[in-house]
């Protein structure tokens, strides 16, 4: 942020521009996405595409996640945490303008921290912020928040898209008209096509190499091979169809990267109704299936598997896959240990995301195969959220729960699992309650192998994010530690 | 060549019941048994139609999907007859009355609602299903038959044999009963059909939207949606459902336009 | 004319009124809400009830429905739940999209319908004949959504000649108009079929009315009295096909929407549904009744100025 002054970078700009653009390489991209944002305010929904577009590029929060989901600073270039965990000061970067031209301080921040957690906020995530008893203005570049008790993860809270810095005069109208801290705006929004962001000129931090980002919608996983194949696209992050890579992986013009998400996909089942409360039966289920068929199948050989709900990438993750490894045999002597020697039946409600479907086809074939018959039924998404996430009203699902860090669900009473485990509750207070890393990662380590030995749902496969991208086009984010298309990195090499 | 209709369309739309009726005691494989590691197979000996992206033998699975798709439109077909024609019959033995009225409103209500627009809110409402499938498909005939029904017996109503009757002091509804509907037998039947490969076409779309037979049951309209992403490595996967839909659907049309000459001279050349 | 005129307004007035209610009951029931699909998968109980109350969700079933047709009726379709922008505006946008794609299907599925229903019907029983008849036999039994995935396989992967969908907006007519081509194909083939038999079977029955034996016996030829006077007559049952058709396409392009991921009005209604956003769902849906319904009553009023005797009836 030292090098050069904003006033300087525009008047740059606007003199040079054509002179560099002739000799540099290309400042506009084409980006492909298969969902399109309902609305770009991401402290007012959950869908990932909202943050995919705002994340870093038109939004900031006081810290942000890089690409490998470690926490850095942003909008506060540094803080103190008090020595009871309680109080953090944060400090913010100095000359921090929203795109409307007026000034972030300390009061934008107070608001957006204390708007995300009133009582009649409707942010998505409003859990982040349980934990804020006050937030103080101390001065201008100075704000001081305040636990009701230790938070190991705060600043990782306050990393998600869901806790960016809004100014309260623009607040209201985000969700059309985004006004953030960003180094771009929204220039272009054609619905159901296009979304347009454009540099800002007057942006306060590290200059950005890409001029314009065109992020196009492209819903049907054909269109998008044949959009990439056709050079329409510059890169699809989130590539919706891994049967085509094979296709682009031979071919030099292209580039594609397997890197990690947060998104641990589950066949999940409830443990509040017979026979799957019995522990017996759910490990059952759990040996019946092969992940490798699953993966393969479901997902043309990308993904890990997981043997327990955390991303394999994450160094306090814990290999349990051994726990429920596919043995047909020990899944009928556990049936017939529980009763149920004949099998019996369930539902299987699938969502509608492709890997959903295919996987659920997969598994009631191999769960057939043990005696249990699974009825499938293909919802859509407010269906699901209805019917199973609501009102439980389901045997097994299969979903990935793709929020960074999200076994605390495990511990939540209300949660559509209904696992009810003291234990787990137990650690994940401890945890919330620990900022040692090292303690919080032997923590973490318990509550994986909790949720594994008590079989709460069968781990299937950490979803992979699959890139295509023109050879040429660096700085992409290999992994999805939070869904962002970051284009703040962004280049085209000479 | 019209010699030739009425055969060449029954014995298109028979193959395909007879492979449906073969297929709930015989397949070449196993539809449910799934084989990964042979997805995406083109077609061989030991599978005519290749293999879709589980594995499972297309062949078989087009088989049994003619089951699906002729008994969901046979059901609703029925649907449609049952509730279609006794309204027709009501309406055109009360003309000019409010039952007729009613009749005539009811069709107009659901003729202007997009058939599939109904069937997507029936399915949200209901969940996906075939029973649902047929719901929304035999909604849509009801109003056809009873049209038909209605103004074929209006006419009837007109002619000599039936004041005869009347004058004999048989209610209108024995009428309607006893002579009415064996004179527009022929007529039904010929709607039928079409209304049959009508309803073959519909109920692929909706469960190529998502909203028919829920898997594995498999369904025509279900595996060209399936399809439909590997459409650039494994055209095959498409091709043969959707050319079971076209014939089926081909005979069927065939068969009514025979059965129509053959039953009722006079409508030659009358049609469409 | 003027008492028949009131009738059926009426008429097409009680059928939007009755429409309306069942798509507002339908809606109703229908189960989750916009709220908690907005805030997925960690959403608190508290908050999807704060949303529900910002969206008016909270509020009774008749005072909603109330407002929503007094709204509609001043031109105020309301606001979308998801997109927080005007039903109307939204509306607006993918007409630009089904309209143009109507038209283009229409105009296709007519320039190739009538030339070759005329000349089936000019060489009745001939190989041309036959070739029609089996031809358009074959383009009835066709699913649409099938074909354009045989479409796309050729044109879009194979070829490379057209994208494989999408929608590139009207700032070039031309990338617009190429991107329209292949679903407006798709969704012509099944309607020229229809439409290119049935001008032929009706330019068949005119030629056999006994104004064509006069003008036969006049010393005209078999064509020369087709293109004189079986044609002008043979165009009223097409010209009702074709209303009929625009009023199925403009509802029936909504399987062509999804495979070509066209932003149309057909896509904005299953997304309407998929997010429980009834706000639009609603107002589309009832927008589509009331094209199809003007349709049938323009047909009706047509039939009736052609034809007195149909006044009295019905």
């Amino acid at each position: 942020m030292t090098a050069i002054r904003p006033t300087a970078l525009a008047a740059a700009a606007a003199l040079g521009l054509a002179a560099a653009t002739a000799a540099a390489a290309r400042d506009d991209v084409t980006i492909g996405m298969q969902l399109e944002p309902p609305g770009l305010d991401p402290t007012a929904g959950a869908a990932g595409a909202i943050d995919s577009v705002t994340y870093a590029n038109v939004f900031q929060g006081l810290t942000r996640f890089d690409q490998n989901g470690t926490v850095i600073p942003d909008l506060a270039e540094r803080w103190n945490i008090s020595s009871d965990g309680l109080t953090y000061t944060f400090h913010l970067v100095k000359g921090v303008t929203f795109s409307d031209g007026s000034t972030m301080d300390a009061e934008d921040v107070k608001f957006s921290l204390d708007r995300a957690r009133a009582e009649d906020s409707v942010n998505a995530q409003k859990g982040l912020f349980a934990g804020i008893a006050e937030v103080k203005v101390l001065d201008p570049l100075t704000v001081q928040v305040i636990l009701s008790e230790p938070n190991g993860g705060f600043l990782f809270n306050l990393a998600w898209g869901d806790a960016v810095i809004v100014a309260p005069e623009t607040a209201a109208t985000n969700a059309t008209a985004p006004v953030g801290t960003g180094p771009y705006v929204v220039s272009d929004w054609v619905k159901g096509d296009r979304i347009v962001l454009t540099a800002r000129d007057d942006y306060w931090g590290d200059p950005v190499s890409i001029r314009t980002a065109t992020m196009r919608i492209i819903a049907d996983p054909t269109a998008a091979f044949s959009a990439m194949m056709a050079g329409d696209l510059d890169v699809f992050p989130a590539f919706p169809a891994p049967e085509n890579l094979a296709m682009f992986e031979g071919n030099p013009e292209f580039r594609v990267t397997v890197g990690t998400t947060e998104g641990e996909t589950i066949l999940a089942m409830n443990n509040g109704a017979a026979p799957l409360d019995d522990i017996r039966v759910r490990e059952a289920v759990a040996h019946a299936i092969d992940r490798e068929t699953v993966i393969d199948g479901a997902m043309y050989g990308y993904g890990t598997p997981i043997g327990t709900h955390f991303a394999p990438h994450n160094p306090a993750y814990v290999d349990l896959t051994e726990l429920s490894a596919y043995d047909p045999e020990k899944s009928r002597a556990l049936l017939a240990e529980a009763g149920l020697s004949d099998g019996f039946t369930t539902t299987l409600k699938l969502p509608p995301t492709s890997y959903a479907r295919r996987s659920g086809e997969i598994i009631a074939a191999e769960l057939a195969e043990v005696g249990i018959t699974v009825e499938i039924s293909n919802i859509e998404w407010a269906q699901w959220l209805d019917e199973v996430f609501k009102r439980r009203d389901y045997g097994m699902t299969i979903i990935s729960h793709v929020e960074p860090m999200d076994i605390g669900i495990y511990a939540r009473d209300d949660y559509y699992f209904d696992y009810h485990s003291p234990a787990m509750q137990e650690l994940m207070a401890e945890l919330t309650r620990t900022t040692n890393p090292d303690t919080r990662g032997e923590i973490l380590g318990r509550a994986q192998r909790r949720i594994a030995e008590d079989y709460v749902n069968a781990y299937l496969f950490q979803l992979p994010l699959l890139t295509v991208s023109r050879a040429g086009l660096q700085g992409l984010w290999e992994n999805a530690p939070t869904p962002a298309i970051d284009l703040t990195g962004l280049s085209w090499a000479e | 060549m019209k010699a030739l209709t009425l055969p060449l369309g029954a014995l298109l739309a028979g193959v395909f019941v007879v492979a449906a009726l073969v297929s709930l005691v015989w397949t070449p494989w196993d539809v449910t048994a799934l084989a990964v590691r042979d997805k995406l197979q083109g077609p061989s000996l030991a599978h005519w139609f290749g293999t879709d992206q589980l594995g499972r033998d297309i062949l078989s699975m087009v088989m049994a999907g003619a089951r699906i798709s002729i008994s969901v439109a046979v059901v609703a077909v029925g649907v449609g007859m049952v509730f279609g024609v006794p309204l027709g019959l009501l309406a055109a033995a009360r003309r000019g009355t409010w039952v007729d009225e009613l009749v005539m409103r009811f069709n107009d209500l659901v003729f202007a609602f997009p058939a599939l627009l109904v069937a997507i809110l029936i399915t949200a409402v209901f969940g996906p299903g075939a029973l649902n499938a047929i719901l929304a498909i035999g909604i849509f005939n009801i109003p056809v038959f009873a049209r038909l029904t209605r103004g074929a017996a209006l006419s009837l109503w007109q002619r000599e044999f039936l004041m005869a009757a009347r004058v004999a002091g048989k209610g209108p509804l024995r009428i309607s009963a006893e002579h009415i509907l064996p004179n527009i037998a022929a007529l039904l039947i010929v709607q039928g059909t079409i209304q049959f490969s009508l309803g073959i076409l519909a109920e692929a779309g909706l469960a190529y939207v998502g909203l028919g037979a829920q898997p594995p049951t498999p369904s025509w309209g279900r595996m060209l949606a399936d399809a439909q992403t590997l459409i650039a490595l494994a055209p095959h996967v498409a091709l043969f459902p959707g050319l079971a839909i076209v014939l089926t659907v081909l005979g069927l049309n065939l068969m009514g336009d025979g059965l129509r000459d053959a039953l009722d001279p006079r409508l030659k050349e009358r049609r469409r | 004319m003027a008492r028949y005129l009131a009738l059926r307004l009426a008429i097409l007035a009680g059928t939007l009124f009755a429409a309306s209610v069942v798509i507002f009951l339908a809606l109703e029931v229908i189960p989750g809400d916009a709220a908690a699909f907005m805030l997925g998968l960690n959403a608190q109980p508290d908050t999807v009830a704060a949303l529900r109350a910002e969206l008016g969700l909270d509020q009774p079933a008749l005072w909603r429905y109330l407002g929503w047709i007094g709204g509609a009726l001043q031109g105020d379709f309301g606001l979308s739940y998801t997109y927080k922008v005007p039903v109307a505006e939204l509306i607006g946008d993918r007409l630009w999209v089904s309209l143009p794609l109507t038209l283009y299907a229409l105009a296709l599925s007519t320039a190739i319908a009538l030339p070759v229903g005329i000349l089936a019907a000019a060489r009745r029983g001939g190989p041309a004949d036959i070739t029609v008849m089996g031809a358009t036999q074959l383009g009835i039994a066709v699913p649409n959504f099938w074909f354009a995935m045989m479409l796309v396989a050729l044109f879009a992967i194979s070829l490379r000649w057209f994208s494989a969908g999408g929608f590139p907006g009207w700032a070039d007519p031309l990338a617009a108009l190429k991107a329209l081509t292949l679903p407006a194909v798709a969704l012509a083939l099944p309607q020229a079929s229809i439409l290119a038999r049935v001008m032929r079977s009706a330019l068949i029955e005119c030629l056999g009315e006994d104004y064509i034996r006069t003008a036969r016996a006049k010393g005209l030829t078999r064509g020369q009295a087709l293109r004189r006077h079986a044609l002008r007559n043979a165009l009223i049952p097409v010209l009702t096909i074709l209303g009929m058709q625009f009023s199925f396409l403009i509802a029936g392009a909504i399987i062509i929407e999804n495979v070509f991921f066209l932003p149309g009005l057909g896509r904005l209604v299953f997304q309407g549904i998929t997010q429980r956003d009834l706000m639009v769902v609603k107002n589309v849906a009832l927008l589509l009744v009331f094209a199809v319904t003007l349709v049938t009553f323009l047909v009706d009023l047509a039939y009736a100025a052609a034809d007195p005797r149909l006044r009295t009836r019905r």
